[in-house]
C-alpha cells in the first residue's frame, strides 16, 4: 500500500500564501517590465490596458486566450513530467514541430480513410512524432552520453528546419505557388471546433492529459517511484527502481504530449502545415512548468497568464510599435523572479 | 578553380569560427568556475546589438567592439546575480537570460534595422596576404580574427599558470574546499561571469560587425548553444577550443559554399549541419569526456556558514 505522507503538489495549501505569492511575483515582473517600457519611452499603463482589454474584454478575446492555452498546457506538461525526476526538457518547441510533421504526414498520405480511422491515426502519429523525437534525448541521457538539456535545445533547431524542408520541398502544395505550405487537410483530418469559436477538441487533450498527469503522480506506484528518483536517485537505484527506463519513458511521454500540441495546431487551427505554426509555445511551456512548480492548477493559471502575454506581444507590435519579441523580456522577468525567490531551496539538486 | 573554392572555404571556416571561438572561451571560463550558462545566446545578442548601434552612431568599429564586450559582461552579471547570489538553478536561469537578451536586443536594435555601416575593416598583412591561397585564408581578415587564437592561448595561460586561474578552477571543482583555502568563491565566480560575458559580447560583435555587417533579431540562431556543446568537445580547455571552433566554422562555411555553388541540396538540410555536428560531438565526447568536467559544474554553492 502506498501511504501518501505529503501531497505531491499541495493542491490545498493551508498557509494559503501560495496563490498570493504567485500573484505577487507576477505583479513584480509586470512592474519591472513597466519600468523597461518607460525607459524606452512607451506608456506602460496604456500598454497594459490595451493588452488586458483586448484579451479579457470580449468573448472573442477570451476564446482566443483559450485557443492559445491548449498548446501551452500541453507543452508545459511535456516539461513538468520529466522534471519530476530532474530532467530538464527544453525541447518542447521541437517536439511540437515533429508532432505536427508526423500528423501532417498521416493526414496527407491517408486522406482516403474515413474520419473514425484517420483522426485516431493522426492523433497517434502526432504523439509518436513528438515522443520519439524527445526519446532520442532520453536515450542519450540514460546512457550518460549527453545532457538532455543541451540535446533537446539543439534538436529544436533541427526540428524546425525539418518542417521547413518538407513544407518548402516534398510536401509543398503545387497549387499554392507563392506560399510554402502543404495542401489543405481533408475534412476527415480536421479536429472539430467547439461551439462557434476557434477553441477546438485539443482542449480535451489538454484537460485529460492534465488529469492523467495529476493522477499518475499522486496515486500510482510509478508516481511514487518517480518521487523516489527525484528525491534521491542513488537510493532509488539501490532499491531496484529502473532509473534509465524512467528517463527514456518520461521523455517519450512528455515529448508525445508536446507532439499533441503540434498535431492539434495543424489539424484544428491551420488545417495544413506551414512554417511558423508556433510562436514559441514550446519555450513558453517551459516557463509555465517552472513558474507553477509542476502543480496542475498552477499550470492552468500560468498558461492563462502566458496566453495573455503572448497575445500582448501582437498588441505591443501593432499598437505600440515594439518588436514582437519584446514580450520575451516580460517572460524572462517572470522566470527570473520565480527563480530568484526559490533561491537555494528548491534549486539545490 | 579548386584552389579558389578551397581557399574560400578555409577562409570562411576561420571567419565563421571566430565568434564561436570567443563564445566558447567565455563559456570555458564560466564552466571552469562551476557555472553553466545557457544564456550565452542572449549575451551574444546583447553584444551584437550594442556593438552594431554604437558603430552606427559613432562611426567607429573599435568603439563598437568595446561597447559590445562591455554590454555582454554587464548583461552576464545579471545572470551572476541569480545563480551566485540568489543560488538559483543555473540551467533555468540561463534560459531566462537568453529570453531576456532576445527581447532586449530586439527592442534596442529595432530603430537600427537596415542601418548601414562599414563594420570591422579587413586588415591585410603586407606581403603575406599576397601569397597564393594561404594569403587569402590566413592573412586577409579583421583584427578580431587575428586576436582570437592569441586570446585562446592567453586564457589557457591565465587558467593553468596563474594563481587567479588556480583559484578559479578550485572554485569550480570544490567551492567549499576553495573557501577553506581562503578563496572567496562568490567574488571569483562573479569575475569569471563578467569575463565570460565580455567574451560572449565580443562573439556577438563579430557576428554583427564582420560576418553579417547588419543587425537582425535573433541573428545568433543558436550559435550560443553550439558554443556550449563546443566546450564539451574541447574538454574545458581553451586551446583545444580552437580546433572545435574551426570544425564548426567549417560546417557553416561548407553550407554557405555549397549554396553558392548551387549544389542541389535543400538549404534547410544544409542549415542543420552545425546542430547535428554539435549533437554528434556531445555524444562522442560527452560520455567519454565527462571526467574532464569541473567537479562542481552546475551545482549551487550553498555557502559555508
Amino acid at each position: 500500500m502506498i501511504e501518501r505522507t505529503s501531497g505531491v503538489f499541495r493542491l490545498r495549501n493551508r498557509r494559503l500564501p501560495g496563490m498570493v505569492r504567485w500573484f505577487g511575483l507576477v505583479g513584480l515582473a509586470f512592474l519591472i517590465f513597466a519600468i523597461v517600457l518607460i525607459i524606452i519611452g512607451k506608456n506602460p499603463i496604456r500598454a497594459y490596458i490595451n493588452i488586458f482589454s483586448s484579451t479579457l474584454g470580449s468573448a472573442y478575446g477570451l476564446s482566443e486566450i483559450v485557443v492559445k492555452m491548449i498548446p501551452l498546457i500541453l507543452t508545459a506538461i511535456a516539461v513538468a513530467l520529466p522534471s519530476r525526476i530532474w530532467l530538464i526538457n527544453v525541447g518542447g518547441e521541437g517536439q511540437l514541430h515533429i508532432g505536427a510533421l508526423f500528423a501532417t504526414g498521416g493526414a496527407l498520405h491517408f486522406s482516403y480513410l474515413p474520419a473514425w480511422i484517420l483522426m485516431p491515426l493522426i492523433f497517434v502519429l502526432g504523439f509518436l512524432g513528438g515522443g520519439l523525437w524527445a526519446m532520442i534525448s532520453g536515450i542519450l541521457r540514460a546512457r550518460g552520453w549527453a545532457s538532455e538539456t543541451i540535446s533537446t535545445l539543439l534538436m529544436n533547431y533541427v526540428a524546425i528546419l525539418l518542417v521547413n524542408f518538407f513544407v518548402f520541398g516534398p510536401w509543398k502544395d503545387p497549387e499554392s505557388a507563392n506560399y510554402p505550405q502543404t495542401a489543405e487537410f481533408v475534412g476527415a483530418a480536421i479536429l472539430p471546433a467547439l461551439g462557434g469559436t476557434r477553441v477546438h477538441f485539443g482542449l480535451v487533450f489538454a484537460i485529460v492529459s492534465l488529469i492523467i498527469y495529476y493522477l499518475l503522480l499522486s496515486y500510482t506506484r510509478w508516481g511514487l517511484e518517480m518521487r523516489a528518483i527525484g528525491n534521491n536517485s542513488e537510493a532509488a537505484q539501490r532499491n531496484g527502481i529502473p532509473i534509465a527506463r524512467y528517463i527514456i519513458l518520461l521523455m517519450f511521454i512528455g515529448g508525445g504530449i508536446a507532439g499533441l500540441a503540434g498535431m492539434s495546431e495543424v489539424s484544428a487551427i491551420q488545417g495544413r502545415l506551414r512554417p511558423g505554426i508556433s510562436p514559441g509555445y514550446g519555450f513558453t511551456g517551459f516557463l509555465i512548468s517552472w513558474m507553477s512548480g509542476g502543480n496542475p492548477l498552477g499550470m492552468v493559471a500560468s498558461a492563462f497568464l502566458l496566453a495573455i502575454i503572448i497575445s500582448g506581444g501582437d498588441i505591443l507590435q501593432m499598437a505600440h510599435g515594439l518588436p514582437g519579441s519584446a514580450v520575451h523580456i516580460l517572460m524572462s522577468l517572470i522566470l527570473f523572479v520565480v527563480l530568484g525567490r526559490s533561491g537555494g531551496r528548491r534549486s539545490a539538486k | 578553380m579548386i584552389g579558389s573554392i578551397l581557399g574560400g572555404f578555409l577562409s570562411g571556416a576561420i571567419h565563421s569560427g571566430t565568434p564561436l571561438l570567443y563564445a566558447t572561451l567565455g563559456e570555458v571560463i564560466g564552466e571552469r568556475a562551476g557555472i553553466v550558462n545557457l544564456g550565452l545566446e542572449g549575451v551574444m545578442l546583447m553584444g551584437a546589438v550594442a556593438g552594431f548601434t554604437t558603430t552606427v552612431l559613432t562611426g567607429s568599429a573599435t568603439l563598437g567592439v568595446l561597447a559590445g564586450g562591455l554590454a555582454g559582461g554587464l548583461f552576464n552579471l545579471l545572470f551572476g546575480f541569480f545563480v551566485i547570489t540568489r543560488r538559483a538553478n543555473q540551467l533555468a536561469s540561463g534560459l531566462a537570460l537568453m529570453f531576456c537578451g532576445v527581447g532586449l536586443s530586439a527592442i534596442l536594435g529595432a530603430p537600427y534595422i537596415g542601418s548601414r555601416m562599414e563594420g570591422l575593416k579587413e586588415v591585410r598583412i603586407p606581403f603575406l596576404s599576397d601569397l597564393p591561397v594561404i594569403g587569402r585564408v590566413l592573412f586577409q581578415h579583421d583584427l578580431l580574427v587575428y586576436l582570437a587564437v592569441p586570446a585562446a592561448i592567453a586564457i589557457g595561460w591565465l587558467l593553468f599558470n596563474t594563481r587567479w586561474g588556480l583559484g578559479l578552477r578550485a572554485v569550480g571543482e570544490n567551492p567549499t574546499a576553495a573557501f577553506a583555502a581562503g578563496k572567496n568563491p562568490y567574488r571569483i565566480q562573479y569575475q569569471a561571469i563578467f569575463i565570460a560575458g565580455v567574451l560572449g559580447g565580443i562573439a556577438g560583435v563579430h557576428l554583427s560587425l564582420s560576418l553579417a555587417k547588419t543587425w537582425a533579431e535573433w541573428m545568433t540562431a543558436g550559435r550560443g548553444f553550439v558554443a556550449v556543446a563546443l566546450v564539451i568537445f574541447s574538454k574545458w580547455h581553451p586551446v583545444r577550443a580552437i580546433s572545435g571552433a574551426l570544425l564548426f566554422g567549417g560546417a557553416i562555411a561548407l553550407q554557405l559554399q555549397m549554396q553558392a555553388l548551387g549544389v542541389p541540396v535543400s538549404p534547410f538540410l544544409l542549415d542543420m549541419l552545425p546542430y547535428l555536428l554539435s549533437l554528434g560531438v556531445l555524444v562522442v565526447w560527452g560520455g567519454a569526456g565527462r571526467r574532464a568536467a569541473p567537479g562542481s559544474l552546475g551545482r549551487v554553492f550553498q555557502g559555508t556558514e
